[in-house]
């Protein structure tokens, strides 16, 4: 038994070694997939724990929330305004930022919780849409509306201004010195990123995770056996909206604005996509989900004839023009219809997500002595 | 689970050695592509010079940005030589000769705005970051311009404002490395008004529906500065959110307000919509306090009247430019947009456009496309022959002062494009107004040429 723990121990410790690889090699790979850019990549990083946070609700107890979009807006939200009252360090607006979320997420958990099903799913799209709508309306002079709040020089920075820290011309947010856009700030967020992974895979392990996993399987038998499914609900509730609201925290501090649109419902339902396009219930699923969405949002959008022209020049006119025809509509501004696509294809033929998919190619290079046992 | 996990295992194992050695290599990386010397940001190094293009192809102000798209694409042409050259041939203070700009090609890139300011403002990023970018162009929503702007600045690339009508862009929004040749809410408000007077008179009530957003929120304040002054009242300014689809429940309480002009600030579909629903309702029919009842559609454009049809005829309003107009620039533009796409271009093409060559003939005058060079070059930059009579980039908000057009709906079109009738050109004189007048006021910093 103990030695069952423990190699499921080292195995852990390979899979976050991988993980941890794989993340901070990022700038290298991307650049042959054409992502080799600060931008994209810090996107990868933060809708990545978006995406692992939202899984541990989700994937683990089953509870499909519509309104995940409220706290990635909160976390933004509480960033900025940290940045202009506070510093221009990202420790306070990461912690603010939290914190805040946090509250949120108790207070819409709380009520949300206290139905399951597509019940649990319209009340929290209704939490979400209306702190969208108020930030949008309502609440202007906190949010500024659809213009979003900006940050400006003249802004009192109360703790910056104590310390003697110079005001810059462009506020850019900092670590202890060091400028968080461009790399620096992709590193940062991977760094979060990686956190968020280790404790979303201490959870998956834990008996706190068996214990979602059991109110998935059957609610009412965990309930039989003495437990009560609610505090446990409302934990997880808490944990994903938390990472959640850290990762709208990330998208201010690399990029020091916060915009309604963050809230709307499609934001709610991409980060939905994201986990079910990789792999529900998965550790790594989330993360190639979200990848895989912010790569078709950005690479595939800004494919126009002049690129398609370059990249069918090999080939004579005449079949360029039929390639360029048949490719046409799926990239650009149609680049919807293209992940529209991909995500059918994914559901119907790989119900299990991409991870499936990778599982099954490595399936291919197994002995099929091994297969048998799995099954 | 644990089953999942052999094979992450075992996987794991293999690759282990490999990518810790690409580990070091990639915390090395980012030293290695900081430590190249440029004088600014993305200077280009090879034949060519990349512009980004960065337009709405997709929500409510596709259309436009789909015309936007045409402009620039005829722009770059007429840059590197291709083509009849068009505005090159009118545009006075030119010093393009039609051989790219410094002696380099011009290349672009394009993405979509979705006109949601995180999706513009990842859409720049990715063109400055990956595409080596050195200008940005586009928009077609104050709320997206504005938020590209400022990423701009922070950047340390020129942003050429493309269709964006709020004052803030120009105004309390304003940067040192942002330009806008669009007019804005408060000459529309100035050119407006007098025309409003002379046809409707000075006891008339007003309501207001507005797009809920910074541009929306300024036309309704500069309408309803100019309107009041000149003794109407107004009943109520109802905020409507962008792309709603269906006004009725906005319109039904305008029956029973007690005004009798309705003025819509929408642009794009919104427009379309709300303007078309508006006459369903028979509003146009009404009397209301023994008056006809009047819109306002205070920013016309071509596209919409199209999207309109029949309702647009009679509706007064206030536009950039219009294919119409019979000045050589805007002759020679039309005729080779004309000849490209088979139809005439609407404003928000004319603007970009123009942007377009105003920011390459500055390159070409400052002789480099240093952010700061580029800036100087077009600070009081006065020019002629581009559709606008005189006009003139005014060196302390960045923004184009020129004659502005007042427009009516056509009523007897003679062709499906000849849809607006020119009312009267208010001339620049009477639509200035001082760059740090009260609503407007904002600073523009210090030039940033990022590296």
């Amino acid at each position: 038994m103990q030695s069952i723990v423990e190699s499921s121990r080292t195995r852990d410790t390979f899979t976050l070694l991988i993980f941890i690889a794989v993340v901070l090699t990022a700038p290298i790979w991307g650049e042959f997939i054409g992502a080799g850019y600060p931008d994209l990549l810090q996107k990868f990083a933060i809708f990545g724990l978006f995406a692992i946070g939202y899984n541990i609700l989700f994937g683990l107890t089953g509870y499909l929330s519509f309104g995940h979009a409220a706290f990635l807006g909160v976390g933004s939200y509480a960033t900025v305004w940290s940045f202009k009252l506070l510093s221009m360090n990202a420790i306070p607006a990461v912690i603010f930022a939290v914190a805040l979320s946090a509250i949120f997420a108790v207070v819409i958990g709380y009520l949300s919780l206290r139905r399951s099903g597509i019940y649990f799913s319209i009340l929290t799209l209704a939490f979400a849409q209306m702190s969208y709508n108020m930030a949008y309306s309502v609440l202007t002079p906190i949010t500024n509306g659809e213009t979003g709040l900006q940050l400006k020089s003249s802004d009192p920075r109360v703790l910056d201004a104590a310390l003697g820290v110079e005001p810059q011309a462009v506020p850019l947010a900092d670590l202890f010195g060091i400028t968080l856009n461009g790399y620096a700030g992709f590193y940062f967020c991977a760094a979060i990123l990686i956190l968020g992974f280790w404790l979303s895979m201490k959870i998956f392990r834990s008996p706190f995770g068996m214990k979602l996993v059991a109110i998935k399987s059957n609610q009412t038998r965990m309930e039989f056996t003495g437990f009560s499914p609610r505090p446990y609900l409302l934990t997880a509730f808490v944990i994903s909206g938390v990472y959640a609201g850290l990762a709208g925290s990330l998208m201010a501090i690399v990029d020091p604005l916060a915009g309604a649109e963050r809230m709307q419902w499609t934001a709610s339902g991409e980060v939905v996509l994201m986990t079910i396009l990789g792999g529900v219930g998965t550790l790594f699923g989330p993360i190639l989900g979200a990848a895989t969405i912010k790569y078709f949002e950005n690479i595939f959008s800004a494919i126009n004839n002049q690129v398609l022209e370059s990249a069918y020049s090999f080939m004579p006119e005449w079949l360029s023009d039929i390639a360029i025809l048949l490719t046409r509509p799926f990239v650009g501004e149609g680049w919807h219809l293209m992940l529209g696509v991909l995500f059918m294809a994914i559901i119907i033929f790989l119900p299990g997500g991409i991870i499936e998919g990778v599982r099954r190619i490595g399936g291919i290079f197994k002995k099929s002595k091994q297969i048998e046992e799995d099954a | 689970m644990s089953t999942d996990n052999e094979k992450f295992g075992t996987l794991s194992r293999r690759g282990f050695m490999k990518a810790s050695a690409a580990t070091a290599a990639a915390v090395a990386a980012p030293t290695i592509l900081t430590s190249t010397a440029h004088a600014y940001v993305n200077e280009p190094k090879g034949g060519t010079v990349t512009l980004g293009f960065n337009v709405p192809q997709t929500g409510a102000y596709a259309d436009e940005g789909a015309d936007e798209l045409r402009a620039y694409k005829l722009a770059v042409k007429h840059l590197n030589g291709e083509g009849d050259g068009g505005m090159l041939n009118t545009m006075t203070n030119c010093v393009l000769k039609g051989n790219g700009v410094n002696g380099k090609k011009v290349a672009y890139v394009t993405g979509d705005t979705q006109t949601k300011s995180d999706a513009a403002r990842a859409s720049a990023k990715r063109m400055i970051e990956k595409d080596g970018a050195v200008m940005i162009t586009g928009g077609s929503s104050s709320g997206v311009a504005i938020a590209v702007q400022g990423l701009c600045q922070e950047a340390g690339v020129i942003f050429m404002a493309g269709l964006t009508h709020s004052n803030d862009t120009t105004g309390k929004d304003r940067k040192k490395n942002g330009f806008r040749h669009f007019f804005n809410t408060e000459m529309s408000g100035a050119a407006l008004a007098p025309i409003l007077k002379k046809e409707f008179g000075t006891d008339r009530t007003a309501y207001h529906l507005t797009a809920d957003y910074s541009w929306g929120w300024s036309q309704e304040g500069s309408i309803k500065k100019y309107t009041e002054s000149m003794g109407w009242k107004t009943a109520a300014a109802v905020r409507t959110p962008l792309g709603a689809g269906d006004f009725s429940q906005y319109i039904t309480p305008v029956l029973n307000s007690g005004a009798d002009v309705l003025v819509l600030n929408h642009y794009g579909k919104d427009m379309v919509n709300s303007l078309t629903q508006a006459v369903q309702f028979g509003l146009r029919d009404k009397q209301v306090n023994g008056k006809d009842f009047q819109i306002v559609v205070p920013l016309f454009s071509r596209l919409m009247a199209q999207g309109a049809g029949e309702n647009i005829k009679g509706i007064y309003g206030s536009t950039n430019w219009n294919w119409s107009l019979t000045d050589e620039g805007s002759k020679a533009f039309v005729k080779s947009f004309g000849a490209e796409y088979g139809f005439p271009p609407s404003q928000a093409a004319h603007t970009c456009y123009v942007q377009t060559l105003l920011y390459a003939n500055a390159c070409q005058m400052a002789g480099t496309f240093n952010p700061c060079g580029v800036i100087d070059a077009l600070e009081g930059f006065k020019f002629d022959g581009m559709g606008n009579g005189p006009t003139e980039y005014r060196a302390a908000d960045h923004q184009c002062f020129k004659d502005v057009l007042v427009v009516k709906g056509n009523e007897n079109p003679s062709s499906q494009f000849d849809l607006l009738k020119i009312v009267e050109v208010t001339p620049r004189a009477q639509v200035e107004y001082a760059p740090d007048m009260a609503d407007v006021a904002g600073e523009l910093g210090a030039c940033n040429p990022g590296a």
